[in-house]
């Protein structure tokens, strides 16, 4: 049972909510909600409600208050004085009911923020004056409180928690994130939004509601869709079989590397793709709906309904690279030189070739040590060891 | 509340290719006509797949930027986009005349007035003069230029040519330009001999082709003789055989394209306001005929 919030401050445990001004445009949006209002179905705020009193003249708008008792024959202005001793549970539902408004995606999300759904008004109110903090991906969102009940967000990069905004390039128009996501730290073009390279060094550092959900989702697309989907029970998931399936054109082989007798290639693909250290969607498809991949999906705050285009687009050229024969090579290499091989293949595979030092020759995938392993092993045709490529013979199996 | 959704390729390798899209979403956002924009591509995100569960909107148009009808508007996109019993009959489309089709998307199970391409509406060949304009500097470009409107031939698609030729025609018909031709890529007429087919000591070379890539900054350049490589680079114009070429890049970049993207939608019953009036003021289309 909750209580009205101008008393939850008396309860000794229970935070206190910040003070309040009831904005005119708020107190305007109740008159407007009354108004319009169903008879028999008052408009509820959180431990009390409002409706329009139908009794006696009618030569001037009267309101009933219901909050335990019931005040009837209020006049607009006692109304207003009510409402403002209740102002935080006037503006959450203004602020909810009519600045954020219905559409699923964005209530939800902006509801989750600050757990809407599940703490008092009072709680959140008094959180909120804190500043409540959340993570969706690499960002951080920190949602405040105006005097006036107006929620503000400061949407950053995780990496910039506790910077001053005026240290960081700060943006209003939630659509200039179209423009921080397209390049990470070193410059390299970004094809898949969900990767965790995400540059930081910007800040929107006050938006309003509409505009911090439209901001995540355009540093995310489509994530709070999906997660919201996943939350109602609803998220539809492609699995790989009928997503390669569907494709056509250039794209089309790609269901031919499906050969019936396993599902160990896809494997290969979610760990080389879909490994929360290269995206941070949470991997939702398998094979197919009856046997799940055994590489884990991930921890993501967010779903991954599908393979993406990116993924499509690779399991294109595995499909053809794949459709290969192997061969028997023989090389001869040091024991060193085998691991040094390997060493520069986790190197590459785990994007860590930019931190290996110059003299760092400890490092196999060192370029001094590479170099000097190219120097040392391949042939004039860039063949290593001098063993061509395709055999003198021709034939294929 | 009317939205409307800008479907576009996109890319995996360039950073450029949504820019257009951007561009003229925002031209479009800026007018007021529509309660939401989004984008939408094939190769980034959202994806064709996600974009309409992002749309809040019950009157909701997509528009393809794209520059002819073929496999992408006719397959991929509602495929994609779950355009519940899309047949391409739907068009009843001669390949250059596809207006729009009006289907529930499974995705969101709300009705969605699918249009044609941009690149085949007839607003289009204003957009490809005033790309002439843009490049020459010339708000009255015409007298003793050429101009060249270069695509892919029918090996890639049949009706890409369809669009090159239509709007050739049409620029023909307005006897500003002295000569007008389609030139192809990978056909005859090729763009490659430019110099051949036209008297004219400038010509005006416009690729329709929707956002700058390999295509219209490295192919064509190279193909025309602009420059050996396109690393190095080339002036505008660049004189070849005798032929002063300015070279327009593509036409899809240019602010106009608002507005056909525009008139796809008002086609499909979208309403406008002062929109189109709006965004030929803003991005300065010359007087059209
Ligand atoms: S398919 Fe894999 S890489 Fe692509 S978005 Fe999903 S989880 Fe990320």
């Amino acid at each position: 049972m909750s209580e009205p919030a101008e008393e939850s401050a008396d309860s000794g445990a229970a935070p206190e909510p910040p003070d309040i001004d009831l904005p005119s445009d708020a107190f305007d949006a109740v008159l407007d909600a009354l108004s319009d209002h169903t008879p028999g179905d008052p408009l509820r705020f959180e431990g009390f409600s409002v409706a329009p009193d139908l009794r006696g003249d009618i030569d001037e708008d009267r309101y009933v208050l219901a909050d335990g008792d019931r005040r009837t024959g209020l006049t607009e202005g006692e109304l207003h004085e009510a409402l403002a001793e209740r102002a935080p549970a006037v503006t959450d539902w203004y602020a909810f009911e009519r600045v954020v408004g219905e559409f699923g995606p964005r209530r939800a999300f902006l509801r989750w923020l600050e757990d809407a759904d599940g703490a008092t008004v009072a709680t959140r109110y008094a959180a909120l004056a804190e500043g409540i903090e959340r993570a969706w991906g690499e960002l951080r969102i920190t949602a405040t409180l105006t005097d006036r009940g107006e929620r503000r967000y400061d949407v950053r990069h995780a990496d910039d928690a506790g910077v001053s905004v005026d240290e960081l390039d700060a943006h209003e128009d939630p659509l200039d994130a179209r423009d921080l996501v397209r390049y990470d730290e070193q410059g390299r073009y970004r094809p898949l939004k969900t990767a965790p390279s995400l540059a930081g060094g910007w800040v929107f550092p006050e938006l309003g509601p509409r505009d911090a959900y439209e901001a995540v989702e355009t540093i995310y697309p489509a994530t709070v869709a999906n997660w919201h989907r996943e939350r109602e029970g609803e998220l539809d998931v492609n699995h790989w079989r009928e997503t390669m399936a569907r494709q056509s054109g250039i794209y089309g082989v790609v269901k031919t590397w499906d050969r019936g007798e396993g599902y160990e290639h896809v494997n290969w693909v979610a760990e080389a793709c879909c490994d929360d250290s290269q995206c941070l969607k949470r991997r939702e498809w398998e094979y197919d709906d009856e046997t799940d991949l055994d590489v884990d999906g991930g921890d993501g705050a967010f779903p991954c309904r599908e393979p993406c285009s990116v993924v499509v687009s690779a399991a294109r050229k595995w499909t053809r690279l794949e459709s290969e024969q192997p061969r028997t090579y023989e090389f001869e290499l040091t024991p060193s030189e085998k691991e040094q091989v390997e060493d520069i293949i986790d190197a590459v595979a785990d994007g860590r070739i930019d931190e290996i030092r110059e003299a760092d020759t400890k490092e196999g995938a060192n370029r001094y040590r590479t170099r000097f392993l190219r120097a040392k092993l391949f042939d004039g045709d860039g063949n290593l060891a001098g063993v061509p490529t395709e055999p003198d013979e021709n034939d294929e199996e | 509340m009317q939205s409307l959704v800008i479907v576009a390729h996109g890319s995996h390798l360039n950073p450029e290719s949504s820019a257009p899209t951007y561009d003229h979403a925002d031209t479009i956002r800026a007018t007021g006509a529509f309660d939401e924009v989004k984008t939408g591509f094939w190769k980034e995100e959202p994806h064709f797949r996600e974009v309409l569960r992002t749309v809040e909107g019950d009157e909701i148009y997509v528009v393809p930027l794209f520059v002819s009808e073929g496999y992408f508007t006719e397959q991929v996109i509602p495929r994609e986009l779950r355009l519940d019993g899309w047949d391409v009959a739907e068009w009843d489309s001669d390949g250059l005349s596809a207006d729009q089709a009006t289907l529930v998307a499974e995705d969101i199970d709300r009705e969605v007035h699918y249009c044609g391409p941009v690149g085949t509406h007839r607003a289009m060949t204003d957009v490809i003069v005033r790309r002439a304009e843009s490049v020459t500097g010339d708000p009255d470009v015409g007298d003793d230029f050429g101009l060249a409107v270069v695509g892919h031939g029918t090996e890639r698609n049949e009706n890409s040519a369809k669009a090159i030729e239509y709007h050739a025609d049409r620029i023909a018909e307005r006897d500003r330009f002295d000569e007008v031709r389609a030139l192809y890529m990978d056909e005859d007429p090729e763009v490659d001999d430019l110099p051949e087919f036209f008297e004219s000591d400038d010509v005006v070379l416009v690729p329709l082709f929707i956002a700058d890539g390999y295509h219209t900054q490295e192919d064509i350049p190279e193909d025309v003789g602009l420059c050996e490589d396109y690393t190095e680079g080339y002036d505008v114009p660049t004189e070849v055989d005798g032929t002063r070429i300015w070279y327009a890049g593509a036409v899809g970049t240019e602010p106009l394209m608002a507005d056909v993207v525009l008139e796809r939608a008002a086609d499909a019953g979208a309403d406008l306001g002062a929109a189109l009036d709006d965004v030929r003021e803003t991005t300065r289309v010359a007087t059209g005929d």
